[in-house]
């Protein structure tokens, strides 16, 4: 045996003593909401989530109850419309998203073996938005004021004011929050996974679930934006009278439906990858055996991704685009199945190869997959477009629809329960009470949702709140009800089952012998710090595979055991190789997060009301709540320059740039800046294709091409000018750097001034005509982006001058350089589509 | 194995990057495909008889993917340790990157046929 510091058990006491401290969440009735820790919050965030969708499974069957007869009478037709719409709505938003990101929250750090995500606060975030969201969506439908429009929410209907009350707002606004929530955590979780892996843990070793949560995130981050344009559009319409959907003023209902499928069918991949995910970690253990074909599993998951987006347009088959158009969507439509087979005969080749143990959390698995496969048979039916014009807005769509939900999301989302409850709660869960469950779910969703292809077939469209009796469907409507009862029966089997877990033992450790890493921590004991000390990893399934792996974890032979100076730190490392980059310190428990969130989440709540002041003045009290939080909380210099990680290794404690977190999470926030902007710039062209009074006579002078022209020079120049104060201030030139910052934010405030200037002087009229409103959106997105612009680098300009940034610590800087590097796009883009374009056309 | 493997193929790196040239270039032909054809649908009332710009852009799509996956077929057979080439060295996961994105290529060059295939045969804009 070696000498080696760790040998001694005094040291590892008295290092466990320190990181208990360190890791203890804050206690008492109040402080407890301030934590931040990811085994808190994830296990809020899954809590809340599970109970939206036990409230939307209420709704749904309610809506059942009414459809179990012909003609009956139970709610009316009005309630019937908020109820699907919620339900849906609900289950697609606050139920399978956040879901997936909460799981992620929780078992993430673990499965690399991190202490914690980069940025613990802003998870922190994402939960009380989405709950203040959620609450605020879902209790609508007690004050008989819930959105009526379907989860698609098609204008025109729900555009006009006098037809759709404020039901709409509060879907557009309260669901805009909650995405804003939802790029929060995708921005968290991929560079998490990018940045967070434990030394050793090369892209080739990354757990199949770190995977599929990348390539998840990212999706995200290209489908939500595209929504949040439209949700836009959609909110100056009705709250402006900005025509971009009514037909009469050059506007076009289609662009609702192109920018709403666009995400509305990533969505479907968004919320099915997570679930195969969990299946790629649990398919091992109990199969005994590696995963095999690993990069297939990443060809799967990344191949799906992809082909998702080309898509959207089988949504809207009946919509009369041309048939060359509809060709290829179909076409894409057909090679999605390719990737999807791939990831289901890869589960079926390794549990074929390996020597399975039957447990409760892969009969889950393999009865969704089995209902997954019948949802993805009539999926293909009506990606075939002939077919599709039969059976759309039918009950075959829900049928389709469901078998895909409950067989790709809601079903595997058990088996992950049943599968983790151990690991985070240290008990298992009943093995009788979840196979009866099971058989009740799976018997009842087939119940449930068999018929309906039939009723659909013999004329039953969807969204009916009623049907006479001589359509000869109320026997199928009647089977479809029982099944529902059947199906939530078995949910409330699952409910008891998590009802008596805190009255059960406290099992063994890692009670399925699985071989990933986050079966590594004890739940057992008291202990919040995520790992005991970060590994060092070198196989796919460490603990199987990695000698003592388990016993070195325990006592702390691995990077970082101690956290000498009382900081949350965790290890960043490189994107490729995972070699160590530096050490990072995590926010503590807070409260600023969660005060954030409710200024915000009063932005968007008020706007419902029309309370516009009151509104303006939460978005500057969010504002000041987020300088607040940056200036307090991040880019600290350290006392030192480096410390110790253990086995002769020290890592810098600050770095700047991109091997930083702090830069990825702006550069990936931009990607999703620069999407949203997309879907805007698309609605211009889209317009223009569409229509041949686009611009319209008379106005297709406007806005000129002096101001525009302006307006882009200034904004080139600020960003020419913020890259060499960062390459100036590098090389110590700080009051250099100052001056130029500040040449920058006058540079700025010229695009603010000309970008608005062009449609301002030229006299548009947003309400006349689409073609104005565009215009103005357009230069009012680019205008308010130079005005961020100014924050920042007035931001950047008081930290140097308070001394928190110099050439060696420049972080800010770094950063807010990124984010020019997207204004500089968005400002070419803009300006010269307004100003150039409509001349050459 | 290093015969065929030209000198400018082995020095390129492979990064997350790399692994997605070939989808990202499906995207941007089925994009393209998307807009030439209801551009020309919207704007000139019908498409080409010989959709030449729609050709060109197929046949370079298709080129760009065939290279990207024939350079990741020549790194994944770089030389190194034993199988199962899964474990925490440089070549593992060069070739496990390469792997990766070969089968992407295939996938990606599948997508591209089945995008050029409806003009062949609807080829026009009803
Ligand atoms: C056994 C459980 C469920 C039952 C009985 C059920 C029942 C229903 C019913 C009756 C409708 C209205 C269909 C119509 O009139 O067009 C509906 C719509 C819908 N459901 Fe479910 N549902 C269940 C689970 C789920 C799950 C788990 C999800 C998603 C994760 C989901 C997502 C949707 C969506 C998106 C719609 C469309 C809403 C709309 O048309 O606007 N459902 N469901
Ligand atoms: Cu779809």
């Amino acid at each position: 045996m070696s000498l080696h510091a760790q040998d001694d058990p005094e040291l590892r006491r008295a290092q466990e003593e320190r990181l208990r401290a360190v890791w203890a969440p804050p206690q008492g009735l109040f402080l407890r909401w301030s934590d931040t820790n990811n085994d808190r919050v994830g296990v809020w965030y899954t809590l809340t989530a599970f109970a939206f969708m036990l409230f939307a499974g209420v709704l749904a069957l309610i809506m059942r109850t009414q459809l179990a007869a012909p003609d009956n009478d139970l709610v009316s037709a009005n309630t019937f419309n908020q109820l699907f719409t919620l339900h849906g709505s609900m289950m697609m938003f606050l139920f399978a998203v956040p879901m997936f990101e909460a799981v992620s929250i929780l078992i993430l750090p673990q499965l690399l073996g991190a202490r914690d995500l980069p940025f613990p606060r802003l998870s922190a975030f994402g939960y009380w938005s989405f709950l203040i969201g959620g609450v605020f969506v879902s209790g609508s439908i007690f004050f008989n004021a819930a959105p009526d429009g379907g989860w698609f929410m098609y204008p025109p209907l729900t555009t006009r004011t006098d037809l759709s009350g404020l039901g709409a707002d509060i879907w557009m606004l309260g669901l805009s929050f909650i995405e804003v929530s939802s790029v929060a955590a995708a921005v968290e979780l991929i560079v998490g996974v990018l940045k967070c892996r434990p030394p050793g843990m090369r892209l080739n070793l990354m757990p199949l679930y770190a995977w599929y949560i990348l390539v998840v995130a990212v999706m995200i981050l290209f489908a939500f934006p595209p929504l949040i344009a439209g949700d836009i559009l959609f909110e100056m319409e009705r709250l402006l009278n900005w025509p971009f959907f009514d037909a009469s003023r050059g506007g076009d209902p289609l662009l609702w439906q192109h920018l709403f499928w666009i995400f509305g069918h990533p969505e479907v991949y968004i919320i099915f990858l997570p679930s195969i995910a969990l299946f790629a970690m649990l398919v091992p253990t109990f199969a005994r055996r590696h995963l095999l074909g690993y990069p297939w599993i990443v060809l799967a998951a990344v191949g799906t991704a992809f082909l998702s987006f080309g898509l959207w347009v089988h949504h809207m088959f009946t919509t009369g685009l041309p048939k060359i158009s509809l060709a290829f969507f179909s076409a894409a439509s057909e090679a999605v199945v390719i990737p999807t087979g791939v990831q289901i005969f890869v589960f079926i080749a390794t549990l074929w190869a390996g020597r399975v143990v039957w447990s409760t959390p892969l009969l889950f698995a393999s009865g969704s997959l089995a209902i997954f496969v019948i949802g993805g048979l009539t999926g293909v039916m009506v990606a075939v477009a002939p077919f599709d014009w039969q059976a759309h807005d039918t009950y075959f769509v829900v049928a389709h629809l469901h078998y895909v939900l409950i067989g790709g999301t809601l079903m595997p989302l058990f088996a992950g329960l049943y599968y983790y409850w151990p690991m985070i709660t240290g008990k298992k869960l009943s093995d009788r009470l979840g196979r009866t469950a099971f058989w009740m779910l799976f018997i009842g969703a087939n119940l449930t949702f068999f018929p309906m292809h039939f009723s659909g077939l013999e004329g039953m469209p969807r969204r009916v709140f009623t049907y006479p009796a001589e359509l000869g469907i109320g026997g199928l409507n009647l089977a479809s009800t029982l099944g529902a009862y059947l199906f939530a029966a078995g949910v409330a089997v699952i409910c008891v089952d998590l009802a008596l877990s805190p009255r059960r033992a406290v099992g063994k450790r890692n009670p399925w012998d699985a071989g990933t890493l986050e079966w590594v921590e004890d739940p057992g004991d008291d202990t919040h710090w995520g790992v005991r000390c970060v590994p060092l990893v070198t196989s796919r399934y460490p603990l199987w595979d990695q000698k003592d792996f388990v016993k070195k974890v325990d006592e702390g032979r691995f990077f970082l055991p101690d956290a000498e100076e009382g900081r949350r730190e965790t290890i960043v490392t490189t994107v490729l190789d995972a070699r160590p980059l530096s050490v990072i310190r995590l926010g503590t428990p807070s409260f600023k997060p969660m005060l954030t969130s409710v200024a915000l989440g009063g932005v968007f709540i008020l706007t419902t009301y029309h309370l516009y002041w009151a509104a303006l003045v939460c978005g500057f009290a969010t504002l000041a709540m987020v300088l607040w939080w940056l200036w307090t909380g991040t880019a600290e210099i350290p006392e030192k320059e480096c410390k110790p990680i253990g086995h002769g290794i020290e890592l810098p404690l600050y770095v700047s740039g991109s091997s930083s977190p702090g830069w990825w999470a702006m550069f990936i926030t931009m990607m999703a800046d620069a999407t949203a902007f997309s879907g805007l710039v698309f609605g211009y062209y889209f317009f223009w294709t569409r229509h041949d009074d686009f611009p319209p006579e008379g106005m297709d002078a406007a806005p000129g091409m002096f101001w525009p022209l302006v307006a882009m020079g200034g904004s080139l120049a600020s960003w020419a000018v913020t890259v060499a104060a960062r390459e100036v201030h590098a090389r110590g030139g700080v009051g250099a750097a100052r001056m130029l910052l500040v040449a920058g934010i006058a540079l700025s405030a010229v695009g603010v001034y000309a970008g608005l200037a062009g449609p301002w002087l030229a006299g548009m009229d947003p309400e006349a005509h689409v073609y104005p409103a565009i215009v103005w959106t357009l230069a009012v997105w680019t205008a308010a982006h130079s005005g961020v612009a100014i924050i920042m680098m007035g931001y950047t300009l008081a930290r140097s001058l308070a001394g928190r940034m110099t050439p060696r610590h420049d972080a800010e800087i770094r950063n807010i350089t990124v984010y020019m590097h997207f204004l500089a796009l968005t400002a070419v883009v803009t300006y010269a589509t307004i100003g150039l374009f409509p001349e050459v056309a | 194995m290093k015969r065929g493997l030209p000198g400018w193929a082995r020095r390129l790196r492979v990064t997350l990057w790399t692994l997605i040239v070939p989808p990202t270039t499906w995207a941007v032909h089925f994009l393209f495909s998307y807009l030439w054809a209801s551009i020309s649908c919207a704007k000139v009332g019908a498409f080409a008889t010989v959709p030449v710009l729609f050709l060109i852009g197929t046949i370079l799509a298709l080129i760009v993917i065939a290279a990207s996956g024939w350079i990741a077929w020549m790194q994944s057979r770089t030389p190194g340790d034993a199988p199962p080439h899964q474990d925490s060295t440089d070549v593992d996961r060069l070739r496990f990157l390469a792997k990766s994105t070969l089968l992407l290529s295939g996938l990606s060059f599948v997508g591209v046929v089945f995008t050029a295939l409806p003009v062949v045969f609807i080829g026009d804009c009803r």
